[in-house]
């Protein structure tokens, strides 16, 4: 096919997570414009496996955008230019002949590179495990339609539970802050009645689990937005200020109550 | 050995409810005292870990993804099914029941199907407690849809993403037990292999992908909920890193596989584009509700789709299945949309693919209700394609989806290998030779949170389980065999990279024994399969060592695999000499080119015993009878 395209590439190359990294160039030749972006790298570990080099490390699973696995930054930007794409869901067709296409991994200190492209991103797990979730055992539940949720609500929840936890959202802020993440998750499980029994408790702990891993503050960026994959919002995090705040004020003042401070 | 099904006696609707109350239970004391271990964190895996541990059990799981919340559960799109009849258009556990013993053509046990029928209220409910957001009406009420193979409209959904939903709530139920410590979670660990310790699954072998190192993790019982082996055709729906090393592993260990060549081939997929590919894409069949399935009258029709008027196109699922039409099962859209392409009257540039058009639900709904509907799969198709499928319909073309067949499970979901249970998509158990549409997410979240809580403790309740660490030699063989493997691998030193030999098993596994299958195909496959893994093992190469993250090693050790597996499939294709679901032989089919069972001889379960590293396979069979949906030809007609 006479399409066929060359790029350059300047990828990110680290041994392990103590050793320094740095640029290395690789050519990638007979690229397709219906090649995915991870396909392009497929083609050029398979050229540096038969040269008997170490192929490039990087993560992906899916390959449809769901899975969150994949995590590149692209020319600056976590999962590259387009919008509302996981860099699964990176075309060829969107770089030009020749071009030079800068590959990172994400850069956070909460993120520690583990392998050239690939990240530990554990601290997510942790948060998730600090609080996100619905207290509700098995066996236990009562008739799914015995409590009615209004659609806006299951709506909005929704457009919130959208997340892939991937980490775009910390890659891209200056802070390095998982605020979007973290309100995507209080906003999923706080806009369903179900979840409100343990609203206060969720927020305190998946906040205070956030800051103990080392991630940054929120300073209204609204780069997390940007470079979300799913395009969820900044208004979540509007809305876990919100319940933050209530949060502890209640805390405060049952504390107050009970004779403490 | 004797297989012996376990199922308990009684009417139909009793057995679960009657086994559940015969079945020996863990003193709530006592189950701290045990420990299980779970490998796999998707949807059966996930929700088993998340109710072992609420029970009390202590859990281990592990995944080899970096977080349990990437399990391949997470793509399922178009939804789940429900027998609760909300729509009061005539559901109920029986009709559920009945229609997935059908859709299955009567190659499903029964008395499974009909618990996962009973069990499928109680998962909607519970999924809707720990906070899945399904899509609900202005009422605030849970919304339903219908689905290929089905009359009514039973199926639960949060927008495209069922899948992932549900997979979020069973991770997060899971979670929520990790931080309160009753499950320790290890991510980036690769299950290598299964330690018997006399005869009882009492340990695995993991490599921790991070430092390579081989790890031995001992506990009372196993459970693998590792998934379906669709890779073993290179190209599939499946992710990358999906895989039939636990299973096929677990096999060489004596677990018995059942009925490998029942595999689903998916109906909508995008369709191939070049060599290059390395996975494809599903487009929900949810869009069959409101898309419509042609191809032009003409042969080598090259206009585009606004100059072939209504009359000059062959809407041939609608015309040929008129009471079910575009909403038939997998298997039969699938093997049509391969009729009209090999009659020479696919679309697009390779004419291996038929349209999938939404003018008319546009016309009819509007494109924002389209928009609301589907729009994260429209969204989808337009970037692997760069169409827009809102102006021109989509492409599809059938692929592999799903695999029906997996280890062999009791009633209680135990395999042959006593202590080894296996859950989900890696088991056998449900669908028969065709699974229908939003009946996978079904089982396996039943297998997890409603079938093993119960069925694990009759297990721990019944033995005398002796205490067994790592220590204990059987460990150390298999560590042995595990590293011997690696090294092997990284010893070959060929020139050739693993992925070109995996892309070549699957050339081999779609000609011979994809869509459909026959004879001499299968016998060629058969021959060239083992002649494939020979080159393998002489001229792969995989760099880098075994001691570090090595991606590499890790994809070889699959292929290899697979390279096995794959000879057994076909092995299997070859015996089961007729026509059922998703296995379709040329030879044994209606001269309308539907498929033909041979319940005289075949109305059974094959289950395939390992003889070790170059000898036949045994194959043992457990017959299935039907006392309550009796056996007929499937007709959608």
């Amino acid at each position: 096919m006479s399409n066929k395209m060359k790029v350059k590439l300047r990828v990110w190359r680290q041994k392990s997570k103590d050793q320094k990294g740095e640029f290395k160039e690789y050519t990638a030749h007979d690229i397709l414009p219906d090649m995915s972006f991870l396909e392009m790298l497929d083609e050029v570990n398979s050229d540096l496996i038969r040269k008997g080099e170490e192929p490039i490390a990087f993560e992906s699973d899916c390959r449809e955008g769901i899975c969150g696995t994949c995590s590149c930054v692209v020319n600056g930007m976590p999962h590259g230019p387009e919008k509302g794409t996981t860099v699964c869901q990176l075309f060829m067709r969107s770089f030009k002949e020749g071009e030079t296409v800068v590959i990172e991994p994400w850069r956070s200190a909460a993120f520690p590179v583990m392998k050239d492209l690939v990240v530990d991103r554990q601290a997510f797990d942790d948060i998730i495990a600090a609080g996100g979730f619905i207290s509700a055992r098995t066996g236990s539940a009562p008739d799914a339609n015995g409590l009615p949720v209004p659609k806006a609500n299951a709506d909005a929840a929704m457009d919130a539970a959208a997340c892939i936890g991937c980490g775009a959202c910390v890659a891209a802020c200056p802070n390095a802050s998982a605020m979007l993440f973290v309100a995507a998750k209080v906003s999923h499980l706080g806009l369903l009645p179900q979840g409100r029994p343990e609203a206060e408790r969720r927020v305190l702990a998946m906040v205070g689990k956030m800051d103990e891993s080392g991630f940054g503050n929120c300073s209204n960026h609204y780069e997390c937005e940007a470079a979300c994959p799913k395009e969820i919002s900044v208004e979540n995090i509007a809305r876990m200020n919100r319940e933050y705040g209530l949060a502890s004020l209640a805390g405060k003042e049952k504390s107050r109550a009970e004779g403490g401070i | 050995m004797l297989l012996d099904s376990k199922i308990p006696p009684g009417p139909i609707e009793k057995k679960w409810t009657n086994h559940i109350f015969d079945m020996k239970l863990v003193n709530p004391a006592n189950k701290r005292k045990h420990s299980v271990i779970v490998v796999g964190s998707g949807l059966a895996g996930a929700s088993a870990s998340a109710s072992l541990a609420e029970l009390g059990y202590h859990v281990k799981t592990f995944t080899f993804h970096d977080s349990p919340r990437r399990a391949h559960s997470i793509a399922a799109q178009g939804g789940i099914n429900a027998a609760k009849n909300y729509p009061n258009d005539g559901d109920s556990v029986h009709r559920l029941f009945y229609d997935t013993v059908k859709g299955g053509d009567f190659r499903a046990r029964e008395a499974n199907v009909h618990r996962l029928a009973e069990i499928s209220v109680q998962i909607i409910d519970h999924c809707v407690a720990i906070g899945v957001p399904f899509a609900r009406e202005y009422g605030g009420l849970l919304d339903n849809r219908s689905f290929g193979g089905a009359q009514v409209s039973r199926t639960f959904y949060a927008r495209g993403q069922t899948g992932q939903q549900l997979l979020i709530g069973a991770y997060q139920s899971m979670m929520r037990q990790v931080g309160a410590g009753q499950v320790d979670l290890y991510t980036r660990r690769e299950f290598l292999d299964l330690v018997l310790v006399e005869g009882q699954a009492r340990g695995i072998i993991v490599r921790n992908l991070v430092t390579g190192a081989l790890e031995r993790h001992a506990a009372d019982a196993v459970i693998l909920a590792t998934g379906g082996y669709g890779r073993v055709f290179y190209l599939s729906t499946n992710a990358m890193g999906c895989n039939v090393t636990a299973t096929w592993r677990a096999h060489k260990r004596g677990a018995y596989f059942a009925n490998p060549c029942y595999t689903q081939i998916h109906p909508t997929c995008i369709p191939v584009s070049g060599d290059h590919q390395s996975k494809l894409t599903l487009m929900s069949e949810s869009l069959r509700n409101d898309g419509r399935v042609w191809v032009p009258k003409k042969q080598g029709d090259k206009r585009p789709v606004d100059q072939i008027p209504e009359s000059e196109r062959f809407y041939f699922l609608e015309e040929r299945y008129p009471s079910f039409g575009n909403l038939v099962p997998r298997d039969v859209a699938s093997r049509n949309a391969k009729m009209v392409c090999d009659q020479g009257l696919g679309v697009g540039e390779s004419g291996l693919s038929v349209y999938l058009d939404f003018a008319d639900a546009i016309k009819r709904l509007g494109e924002g209700k389209v928009r609301e509907k589907y729009g994260n799969l429209f969204h989808m198709y337009g970037k692997i394609t760069d169409e827009n499928p809102y102006q021109v319909p989509m492409r599809i073309y059938p692929a592999v989806h799903y695999t029906m067949g997996g280890l062999w499970v009791d009633y209680n979901l135990m395999s042959n290998v006593p202590g080894l249970h296996v859950l989900g998509e890696a088991n056998f158990s449900d669908h028969g030779a065709n699974r229908l549409g939003a009946s996978a997410l079904m089982q396996g979240l039943a297998d997890g949170f409603f079938v093993i809580p119960f069925t694990l403790g009759n297990y721990l309740a019944s033995q005398k389980l002796a205490k067994v660490t790592t220590d204990h030699p059987a460990f150390a063989d298999a560590e042995k065999t595990v590293s011997g493997h690696i090294s092997r691998l990284l010893g070959v030193n060929g020139k050739t990279p693993a992925v070109e030999f995996h892309r070549e098993l699957g050339k081999i596994m779609w000609n011979q024994c994809g869509m459909a299958r026959n004879e001499a195909g299968l016998k060629q496959a058969l021959e060239e399969i083992p002649k494939l893994r020979e080159r393998f093992w002489r001229e792969v190469k995989v760099t880098g060592k075994s001691g570090d993250l090595n991606q590499g090693l890790e994809e070889a050790g699959r292929i290899a695999d697979f390279l096995e597996f794959g000879e057994l499939l076909c092995l299997d294709a070859l015996t089961r000499k007729e026509s059922c679901g998703g296995h379709f032989r040329e030879e044994y089919s209606t001269p309308e080119g539907e498929a033909k069972r041979d319940d005289e001889n075949f109305c059974h379960v094959a289950a395939w015993e390992s003889k070790g590293e170059g000898q036949t396979p045994v194959r043992h069979e457990e017959a299935l009878t039907f006392d309550n949906v009796h056996l007929a030809t499937r007709s959608y007609k």
